[in-house]
């Protein structure tokens, strides 16, 4: 969504899905997944609201939907483009907002070649090096910088990223960067100013965005849809119909996703055509509209804010990539906008460098900006797993995560685990990740022997949520704080602890060393004060870091007060406020039911407390409400300023018809219309000039285990620039029309279930939770239980190129088999919370899934894949890996298979 | 026994049709007190499962912690919990928690016990000469000052304040492979 609005997170907040006048849920099973966020949904329904469910599977969300839409998995941006251009194409769109809040209007560089013109790839793809050159998708005469995504990246690093060859991620040879190129992403050389961008509000020029928009989507017809995805075009027409009618001035319609959209080869453009239709259909920054991404850990969207992440730093500021004596103004420079608030990124990023590196970052040394390790390539958990096998990385704390049943391709997770020099794992019992060495898969098929592992391995138990201090950032951006009931008992302690110590450890070894290495270390701001019987840091200090404070100490209110001149030292930007004056704005807990609905005063919302962001789209140009019913934030004009229901995301002062002097920047450069303040352009984007390496637009590519042909770019199967990896032990299925595709006919897909956690960790270990759901099974049709004799509450195999599972057989018709390009397709459903530890046991779906990556985010692609199903239980021993091999010859498949970056039919 | 005392016929008979008030009681529980009321204190606290966020609220006896429960007070919940938080209980005070340090030696077969001491401070040698073994200054003529001998995974079931500790100490330590289930 980065790219698209200008911040990564839901733009809404669950409450306000109570005044959406229909809610569509795809990629999402909110009912089960996320049950007490979907009360706001059923509000919603009593209040009239229509509910959509598109999923492969009936669910009881779909149980509760006036519609239930089977879609096959993996083809949900044919079904979204559809939309989109039944929308455009039969003037359903909102024109004034499209005109007002987007770059719809913006003519697009006349180098710009679109997938229509160009057999299924965008101009600027380099095949050989799997990756593109986005120097074509800019605007005409104009350089904008992406608010997020791929920005501080030279395209010659990009290029050495995407490689996906044999050998090209292993150990310690990284894909090597030149200087050439440099600047092109950068918006460097001088960004011009914002008023240079041309735009055509007729939506006339047929290089506009919008004219673009339009013939892109042109080819996503009802009858297409229903080929590629099997949604028969009646039930398809009646949801266009339906989301087009609840939106507008007078209604707004609501969109749920969950990480069924972004684990795919294609994930991160998923998100971006529900984000175009919502921009066409003028439902962004309103009440009852929005994206809410429903995310599955108590805290996801706060460790990607303070990203534990390898290509961020806090607030979404990007980790630098090694460039030829690279300084800080360099880098501010190429990843830092002309215009909006991300001009403010020096003062973001000296204020952190001063909180972490306190009077040692100074002007003269660049802030200790040298500090900071470089990156130089992808460097995400996958490439690691890969270092840690070829024997490049050595060292590996797993904290609270359980990688060797809950991450994609188990075994080479488990491969990669036991090939280290040391492994720290932090959890509350002994799941499969601390204890794979002595009873893991591969211990009994005998690919690996316990005495033979090398790997030491340390287990600490870990605190739980009642014994620590410290705050939580839920789906809608909301920190919460949590208050410590008892303190930890034994040996338990919280990762506050774990990691103050350890750091206070290191820098005690190493203090009175000389060695240059040493200096950020020993530098480090470390001195949080401790309290309690096991001398727990405070985690309110912490929280005072992160908010930040001025020279005086004193703390910050707003990041507006941040400073470049190294006088505000503050941990994230974005979370500047949630510890104003002194006041833990976290913990504020004052009844809902003594509040408005927006409950401003529960909790902290960043940035700056707002529930619904770009809430100034909530109003026209000139500031009033597009409608009485939808009002939220407006225009006063006897007050002079922006009021209503929530903060406004807006200089509250600046009038709606406000215009920037010439050679103004930052957010001085924004307009009274400019509503996506973070934008480079104060747009927000239908088409992505930058920011993104698959393309500017979404296209509809299959997965990288399909089925079936691609339909609508025939010579185009799959992303060209997805990140696949060759490896003995992450082989692809055969193209669809290659012998030997019919070895595995069906299609996968992975789910959670209400009762049980992620990979478990949280939820196997109990007695409750495992008598709800007490073993590993899998869906399947009465239609598929016939075709391959799988008999109910029996046994079924699942086997893949990469392993082999035993699952439960669940015969029920919420599996529906659908006709897709004239045959019958049957889907299978795996949850995925098991693993062999724990009181509730089976084996992991993530055995079956490999390893191909979208190449924006870096995220595996588990809910689309393909597989064959029979009846029984799987072999034990070596004969497990036999079976798996037995597939591989039977379908044909080499080191080559499913590699291709052109073509691939 | 009195039939007339029967639960099921008392349901049907004193206006309390689905059962969950007076014509479930009997006259051991007449004499029960709730948890809730027992507690010395009451924690505010967030269910650490899912990101809907749920309030609960922690009730403290004797320190120790005897019951979880939904916080009505929370706009976002209104005091519900899924079987999820509401087992959050067990999963803070259940059997299978562990709560000393195990340790396996290379090429080990089974755990051994180890005292937290000892252990931070094996692991805060294993990082100090893991980073030396594996420092890289350049890569191909670029200063890139990092080492990319340690990895990290996890963070998104942790609190902001951990996940800011981890990335500091990190960063400073010239790790970048740090990672968590945002890509999971
Ligand atoms: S109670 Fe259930 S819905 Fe609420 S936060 Fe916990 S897991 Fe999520």
């Amino acid at each position: 969504m980065g790219t698209s609005f200008g911040r990564g997170g839901a733009t809404t907040f669950q409450q306000d899905l109570q005044n959406a006048d229909c809610i569509l849920i795809e990629g999402s099973n909110m009912a089960e997944c996320h049950p007490v966020g979907f009360q706001w949904v059923m509000e919603a329904k009593a209040r009239g609201a229509t509910l959509i469910h598109v999923d492969p599977r009936y669910t009881r969300t779909s149980a509760v939907a006036d519609m239930h839409v089977p879609i096959r998995a993996g083809s949900d941006i044919a079904f979204l483009g559809g939309i989109v251009n039944y929308v455009i194409g039969h003037d359903a769109y909102f024109h004034d907002y499209v005109v007002a809040f987007t770059n719809a209007p913006t003519i697009v560089s006349g180098d710009f070649v679109d997938t229509e013109d160009l057999d299924g790839v965008f101009s600027g793809l380099d095949a050989e090096q799997r990756s593109y050159d986005p120097s074509s998708w800019q605007y005409e005469g104009a350089t904008v910088q992406a608010s997020s995504g791929q920005r501080e990246q030279e395209p010659d690093t990009r290029v050495a990223e995407q490689q996906g060859s044999p050998g090209s991620h292993s150990g310690e040879h990284q894909p090597s960067v030149s200087g050439s190129g440099r600047g092109t992403t950068h918006g460097s050389g001088g960004a011009p100013v914002p008023s240079s961008v041309e735009r055509d509000e007729t939506l006339q020029h047929p290089r506009c965005v919008f004219q673009i928009v339009k013939r892109h989507f042109s080819r996503y017809t009802p009858e297409m849809v229903e080929e590629i995805c099997g949604i028969p075009q009646d039930l398809f027409l009646e949801v266009c119909r339906t989301v087009a009618e609840n939106s507008g001035r007078e209604r707004t319609t609501a969109l749920a996703y969950a990480v069924g959209w972004t684990q795919h080869t294609v994930g991160a453009q998923y998100i971006r055509t529900a984000a175009i239709l919502q921009l066409l259909l003028g439902n962004i920054g309103r009440p009852g509209g929005g994206i809410l991404a429903l995310r599955g850990h108590a805290s996801i969207q706060g460790s990607t804010d303070i990203p534990t992440l390898y290509n961020l730093l806090p607030g979404y500021i990007p980790m630098p990539h090694a460039h030829r004596d690279e300084d800080l103004d360099m880098f501010i420079e190429g990843a830092s906008t002309a215009k909006g608030y991300w001009g403010g990124m020096r003062s973001y990023l000296v204020s952190l460098l001063k909180a972490w590196w306190g009077p040692h970052a100074t002007e003269a040394n660049d802030y200790c900006f040298d500090y900071l390790p470089r990156l130089t390539g992808s460097h995400g958990t996958y490439e690691t797993v890969m270092a840690q096998m070829d024997g490049g990385c050595k060292g590996y704390f797993v904290v609270g995560e359980n990688p060797a049943v809950g991450s994609a391709n188990a075994k080479m997770q488990r491969l990669g685990m036991a090939n280290l020099d040391w492994l720290v794992v932090r959890d509350f019992s002994l799941i499969e990740s601390a204890t794979w060495w002595k009873d893991g898969p591969e211990i009994e098929t005998g690919e690996l022997a316990t005495e033979d592992i090398g790997t030491e391995v340390f287990f600490f138990p870990a605190a739980a949520h009642t014994e620590k201090n410290g705050s939580f950032t839920n789906t809608q951006r909301m920190l919460q704080w949590h208050h410590a009931a008892v303190e930890p008992g034994g040996d338990a302690r919280s990762d506050l602890w774990f990691y103050y110590h350890l750091g206070r450890r290191i820098r005690q070894k190493l203090a009175g060393s000389t060695d240059e290495m040493d200096r950020p270390l020993l530098e480090l701001q470390w001195d949080y004060p401790t309290e309690g019987s096991v001398t727990e840091p405070s985690a309110d200090a912490v929280l005072a870091e992160i908010n930040g404070w001025d020279a005086e100490g004193r703390p910050l209110t707003s990041y507006e007060q941040l400073d470049e001149d190294g006088s505000t030292a503050c941990g994230c930007w974005i979370y500047c406020g949630v510890y104003a004056t002194g006041v833990n704005q976290a913990s504020r807990r004052k009844p809902g039911r003594e509040q408005s609905w927006v409950a401003p005063e529960w909790g902290w919302a960043w940035p700056a407390n707002r529930r619904i962001i770009y809430n100034r789209a909530s109003a026209d140009r000139d500031g009033k409400p597009w409608s009485e019913r939808k009002a939220y934030v407006w225009w006063d004009e006897d007050e002079a300023k922006w009021v209503g229901h929530d903060v406004p995301d807006f200089d509250p002062a600046k009038s709606p018809w406000h215009r920037p002097p010439a050679g103004a920047t930052g957010a001085q450069a924004l307009a009274g219309d400019d509503a996506f303040v973070m934008q480079g352009d104060g747009k927000a984007w239908l088409y992505v000039p930058a920011g993104l390496t698959d393309g500017p637009l979404p296209a509809h590519y299959e997965a990288q285990d399909s089925p079936f042909p691609n339909l609508l770019y025939p010579h185009q199967q799959r992303n060209p620039v997805r990140q696949v990896f060759s490896r003995r032990h992450n082989r692809y299925h055969p193209n669809p029309s290659q012998p030997g595709s019919d070895v595995f006919p069906y299609v996968l897909t992975t789910y959670r279930l209400t009762e049980h956690h992620t990979a478990g960790g949280m939820s196997r270990w109990l007695a409750y939770l495992s008598e709800l759901q007490p073993e590993m099974f899998c869906e399947v049709s009465p239609e598929l239980a016939a075709e391959r004799g799988l008999e109910h509450n029996g046994w079924a195999t699942v086997i893949t190129a990469r392993g082999a599972i035993e699952a439960r057989v669940l015969v029920t018709d919420r599996m529906r088999p659908l006709t897709v390009q004239g045959r019958v397709l049957h889907q299978i459903g795996l949850p995925y919370h098991w693993g062999p530890n724990g009181y509730a046991r089976g084996d992991a779906a993530n055995e079956l899934a490999g390893l191909s990556l979208d190449p924006n985010c870096h995220i595996q692609e588990v809910k689309a894949m393909t597989g064959d199903i029979r009846p029984g239980r799987r072999p034990r021993g070596a004969a497990r890996v036999e079976l798996v091999e037995e597939y591989i010859r039977r379908a044909g498949i080499t080191a080559d298979t499913g590699m291709e970056a052109r073509g691939g039919r | 026994m009195n039939i007339g005392k029967w639960p099921a016929l008392r349901q049907l008979t004193t206006n309390d049709p689905s059962g969950r008030g007076a014509a479930v009681k009997s006259a051991r529980t007449e004499h029960l007190t709730p948890r809730t009321v027992q507690a010395d204190s009451i924690a505010k606290s967030v269910c650490p499962y899912c990101a809907v966020g749920c309030g609960q609220n922690v009730f403290v006896r004797d320190k120790k912690v005897v019951h979880i429960e939904g916080d009505p007070d929370s706009p976002v919940s209104r005091g519900r919990l899924c079987p999820k938080g509401s087992a959050s209980l067990q999963l803070t005070t259940g059997d299978a928690r562990l709560y000393e340090v195990l340790y396996r030696r290379p090429h080990g077969t089974d755990w051994e016990a180890m005292d937290l001491d000892t252990a931070m401070d094996m692991v805060a040698d294993r990082v100090i000469k893991t980073r030396r073994e594996h420092w890289q200054w350049d890569q191909d003529g670029k200063r890139v000052r990092r080492t990319m001998g340690i990895a990290s995974l996890g963070g998104a079931t942790l609190d902001n304040e951990e996940n800011y500790l981890m990335k500091k100490l990190y960063t400073a330590m010239g790790a970048i492979q740090i990672e968590n289930q945002a890509r999971i």
